[in-house]
């Protein structure tokens, strides 16, 4: 026995070290303090991904301005009920910029069918992206509280792509929901959606397209009675967990970002993010209701999801990753169209890219460190 | 140097038959003993003979009532799946029933085989408690085993029973799942506020790291001091010997102060008893007398208030909603 005991040892220690390896970032590991010390409120970033983060969120070159004024485009174009306002030179600037945003393979062909006339709305696209400049118009001038004076851009969620890379859809019932035995299909299962948690796998439907009441810890030390009790539960405590799993995969960022631990719902221990991402929840909520929904007669079966639902908005359709979309880049402001009331273009200028950790300090307001 | 080795040096092989049954327990003992020399290696190496008795073989039927049941709802949630099944199983769960269900007993397929896998495993349990109970008895035991068992029983019917009876719901108790087992214990300590802020979730947690610090200076002072018979502790209860008198003045140089060779033992169940006994009393009191551990330790002047990261406002009292 005496002879195996070594062997043991050493078999033992190389597994349980492969395991370590396996699942770990070796040091060292950037840090950045973002609350009181001691409340582990701390932001970590691997400096060796930081080059592939850059590249994958870096901003496209600015699209070369054109001269203020001119016709409005509606004196030169049938059917442009949201750009008509738009001089003519910024209206086809603009569409050059979408097609390289959306479509750079198919081009202009991807919304206006060959051979029609441009006014024509033959094409399912056509009709789905005009609703979606009327979108990005409403985040742009209605929301500044969560986008502030950096907006969007088509580019902030299509990154050249017909569709943006972070959409979702909500997902079927499960089959066995109906059976004698076998669970409601909603939690559960190993999803990326619940970073491998067993919480529930759609914590997006409840929130960002119904209203469900997010918050379930109490506002007081002790149970109320009557009216004033809080029935919020487990389960639903569980939901709202999921959402805050979409948020932080979405962001790319811990829960510390928004929450001191000490106490999830306290306001006073949050950190001014919080409240940013307050808005986004109602934001992205308002989207998908308001301009999302209605395509669901536009759009062909195959681009609908296993219920006939149409592709919804989530944080990670524009953040991808990045706790600010594009790392901050500020490319709305260079498209008078993006906004509702428009404003003469700005000179071009390379959009400066920021390192991440440099971001993401920037979005820290007041930082403390005592 | 046989004696500093952290395998178990010394086997046995001589079996013995224990002491004579009382005649009252009619189902007897079974089997022949034997002896496997690797059990041996980490414990004793005698197997049997087992003490099966009608009370061991109700808990047994009904614990395998209460595994199949998790069982088979585990394996209907992948669609019958058995490759599935055991990709899945950490993730796969017996949910309770919904809270709208209240006490009643709802649809099986809606927490109905919750309520039936938790009927049977808590008669198992209760039944394998008065097994272990009346065993120890029939040997003229003391029940010490029986009581440290009923204190991890305490959390257990807390958690999915009594609790949840106070609070009116079945869809409070605990699911059957590996993973959301813990899931439901993160999301508990979230709805009631940090349950770190929980005076008996504090002192479950002295006790239960208390337990494994105990564990550990004992085990390893009686190892020490086994080159002079320290193993024999119940006799040195009263008649101390070297090897006590060494591990006594070893703490007491290195801490001042000592346990008995019987105190050290009574230390040890007690930190283990009171680790569920607390941490029970701490759940029962979840959502029943207290409803946010945070606020109410802000009030009492337990939780350390930090200064903001800047002054923010709950958006919700601006805009009057709170969705």
């Amino acid at each position: 026995m005496r002879s195996f005991a070594p062997f043991v040892s050493i078999a033992g220690s190389i597994l349980i070290g492969g395991l370590i390896t396996g699942c770990w970032e070796r040091p060292p590991i950037a840090s950045d303090q973002r609350g009181y010390r001691g409340t582990a409120m701390v932001e970590w970033q691997n400096p060796r991904e930081l080059p592939a983060k850059l590249a994958a969120n870096a901003a496209p070159e600015i699209a070369e301005p054109v001269p203020e004024g001119g016709p409005a485009a509606s004196t030169i174009y049938k059917n442009v009920p949201v750009l008509g306002q738009l001089g003519v030179g910024e209206f086809t600037r603009t569409m050059v910029a979408m097609t390289n945003w959306v479509a750079p393979k198919e081009g202009c062909l991807y919304c206006h069918k060959e051979g029609e006339d441009f006014a024509a709305d033959t094409l399912y696209t056509k009709i789905v992206a005009r609703k979606m400049l009327q979108m990005t118009q409403a985040i742009n001038s209605d929301n500044a509280q969560h986008v502030g004076v950096t907006g969007v851009t088509c580019y902030t969620c299509h990154r050249g792509q017909h569709i943006p890379q972070n959409v979702w859809f909500t997902a079927a019932p499960a089959k066995t929901a109906t059976r004698m035995v076998g669970g409601d299909g909603k939690q559960n299962q190993p999803a990326m959606a619940t970073a491998l948690a067993s919480l529930p796998v759609d914590g997006l439907t409840p929130y960002l397209s119904q209203a469900m009441e997010i918050r379930t810890a109490s506002t007081t030390a002790l149970p109320m009675s009557g009216e004033k009790r809080n029935r919020q539960d487990i389960k639903q405590t569980e939901s709202t967990y999921s959402l805050m799993v979409h948020l932080s995969e979405g962001l790319g960022v811990n829960c510390t970002f928004c929450h001191n631990t000490q106490s999830f719902s306290s306001w006073q221990g949050s950190t001014p993010q919080r409240v940013t991402a307050w808005h986004g929840i109602r934001m992205t909520r308002s989207l998908n209701n308001v301009f999302m929904e209605p395509l669901v007669p536009v759009f062909p079966a195959e681009r609908k999801g296993p219920t006939g639902d149409v592709a919804k908005v989530n944080c990670a359709t524009c953040h991808q990753g990045a706790n600010k979309p594009l790392l901050g880049a500020q490319m709305a402001k260079h498209y008078p169209a993006m906004s509702k009331a428009p404003v003469p273009a700005q000179p071009a200028e390379k959009v400066a890219v920021a390192p991440v950790v440099a971001a993401a300090a920037a979005t820290t307001g007041s930082k403390v460190k005592k | 140097m046989e004696y500093q080795n952290i395998f178990t040096r010394v086997q046995v092989h001589a079996l013995h038959e224990g002491v004579p049954l009382p005649t009252s327990d009619w189902w007897g003992r079974d089997g022949k003993p034997f002896a496997v020399y690797w059990f041996g290696k980490f414990g004793d190496a005698q197997v049997g003979p087992f003490y099966l008795g009608s009370l061991g073989l109700m808990s047994i039927l009904c614990f395998f009532i209460a595994f199949e049941i998790i069982g088979l709802n585990m394996l209907a949630s992948v669609n019958w799946d058995p490759i599935q099944f055991v990709r899945q199983l950490p993730w796969l769960a017996l949910e309770p029933p919904a809270p709208e269900y209240g006490l009643s007993i709802p649809p099986l397929n809606k927490g109905g085989w919750w309520l039936m896998a938790g009927f049977f495993l808590t008669l198992s349990i209760l039944l394998w408690w008065l097994r272990m109970y009346r065993r120890a008895r029939s040997m003229g035991l003391g029940t010490h085993v029986a009581w440290a068992f009923a204190s991890a029983i305490w959390l257990y019917l807390v958690l999915g029973f009594i609790r949840p009876v106070l609070m009116g719901n079945w869809g409070e108790a605990v699911p059957f799942g590996i993973f959301p087992h813990l899931d439901w214990t993160a999301a508990f300590s979230i709805r009631y506020g940090n349950l770190f802020y929980n005076p008996f979730h504090m002192l479950s947690i002295v006790f239960l790291y208390g337990s494994t610090l105990l564990f550990a200076m004992h085990a390893a002072t009686i190892l020490a001091v086994s080159r002079f018979g320290g193993e024999r502790e119940i006799e040195q209860i009263v008649d101390r010997g070297t090897a006590s008198e060494r591990a006594a003045l070893f703490w007491r140089w290195t801490k001042g102060f000592n346990a008995t060779m019987e105190s050290i033992h009574r230390w040890a169940w007690w930190f283990a008893v009171l680790c569920p006994l607390a941490g029970g009393i701490g759940i029962l009191l979840s959502g029943t007398v207290v409803d946010n551990w945070y606020l109410w330790a802000v009030k009492h002047h337990v939780a350390p208030m930090y200064p903001a990261v800047s002054p923010i406002v709950d958006p919700a009292l601006l805009q009057g909603v709170s969705k």
